[in-house]
């Protein structure tokens, strides 16, 4: 099975509020409100640690939850998140600058 | 030999709203007159203007076709467009012009958008919002339609400088940010008084059984404020602009929820 890698999109604007990430497309300025596992996902999205290992040691190390079925749901997520042009995904490290253009 | 060469007489005026003059030429006197009626207490003959606007009239063609309105840049040039309108401005060369039939919607269509252009650049924005003065600080009231600006626009007491029922102007002075009157209104269909004032405190208004002021989380605050902004351009850049904005005036101004009861002891609450 080949493995995910996620980079945070640099045209998306984030910031975060309460510990729960805000951000805004910038293809069409549509706003998403990050739940907790969510935005531990956005913040590990450095386009370099593969997904499995993001849920393994900062999933299931926060929450409990079985590592099939966190990675399952994950893995979901971050589809979901790039089909939004949030998240940039690959099944090879990601190599485009991987800081939000607009995160403070 | 008749003469060959005609010289138009070019008119003028300037419309400031929020302390950006802008300033608008046409060749046709009865549309100069429209805009002075349309934009009283917003008009002036001042020789400094931030931009300036030539404005083509056109014949109407019956039914304008009705269209969402289109916003993009393309090498420094701003390209704006609805059913009703085209209008080009260059901010560099601090020109454009607009292609409109004589009606007061499409220009006040152009000049709202614009200073959300400007504005987003600065800091600012507008925002659905009724917003007035009461001893010398400004509130603004939020709210999607129907949730009561007009109303309590129009419960306003005596003492209250009514700035608009429908469309705050947000301007950001180092950490303080400052409401002014604007001439677009509601249904109230009354401008604002063309004044400014430190914003003190943004309302979300909700209906409800109580006049009651309760506190919102940031949060809350951040993402009702993004949802009530005005912002038509697909601009990444811009839109990144706007997003912390409203960050940044949520960690500057107190936002609270208004309930209220449609009557004038609302205004009670409200010093």
């Amino acid at each position: 099975m080949s493995k995910l890698y996620m980079a945070r999109n640099p045209r998306a604007a984030a910031r975060s509020l309460d510990g729960e990430m805000m951000i805004m497309s910038g293809r069409d300025s549509t706003l998403f409100t990050l739940n907790r596992t969510a935005t531990i996902l956005w913040q590990s999205a450095d386009g370099a640690t593969p997904l499995d290992e993001i849920v393994e040691k900062k999933i299931c190390a926060e929450f409990e939850v079985a590592p099939t079925e966190a990675l399952a749901d994950a893995e979901s997520l971050a589809r979901e998140l790039a089909g939004h042009e949030i998240l940039q995904i690959s099944d090879g490290p990601i190599t485009t600058p991987n800081r939000t253009a607009g995160e403070k | 030999m008749p003469e060959l060469i005609t010289e138009i007489e070019r008119l003028s005026l300037v419309i400031e709203i929020g302390g950006m003059p802008v300033r608008v030429h046409t060749i046709d006197p009865n549309f100069l007159n429209l805009l002075q009626n349309r934009y009283a207490g917003f008009v002036n003959h001042r020789d400094r203007a931030e931009i300036e606007f030539d404005v083509e009239l056109q014949r109407p063609k019956g039914v304008e076709p009705a269209a969402d309105v289109e916003v993009s840049c393309h090498s420094g040039c701003w390209s704006l467009r609805r059913g009703d309108f085209l209008a080009e401005w260059e901010p560099a060369a601090r020109r454009g012009w607009i292609r409109q039939t004589a009606n007061p919607y499409s220009i006040d269509a152009v000049l709202r958008i614009v200073h959300t252009l400007v504005l987003a650049q600065q800091g600012g924005f507008l925002l659905h919002s009724a917003s007035a003065i009461r001893n010398g600080k400004a509130f603004l009231f939020a709210g999607v339609s129907e949730a009561g600006k007009t109303t309590i626009s129009r419960l306003a007491p005596s003492d209250v400088t009514l700035l608009t029922d429908e469309i705050s102007y947000v301007r950001r002075r180092g950490d303080e940010y400052t409401a002014f009157g604007t001439p677009f209104t509601g249904e109230l269909a009354k401008l604002g008084e063309n004044v400014s004032a430190p914003i003190s405190t943004l309302y979300f208004l909700a209906k409800g059984k109580e006049n009651r002021i309760d506190p919102i989380s940031p949060r809350e605050a951040t993402r009702s404020l993004l949802s009530n902004l005005l912002f038509f351009a697909k601009d990444e850049e811009l839109v990144q602009a706007i997003f912390h904005s409203a960050f940044e005036f949520v960690s500057r101004v107190p936002v609270m929820r208004l309930t209220f009861v449609p009557d004038a002891r609302v205004w009670e609450l409200i010093r």
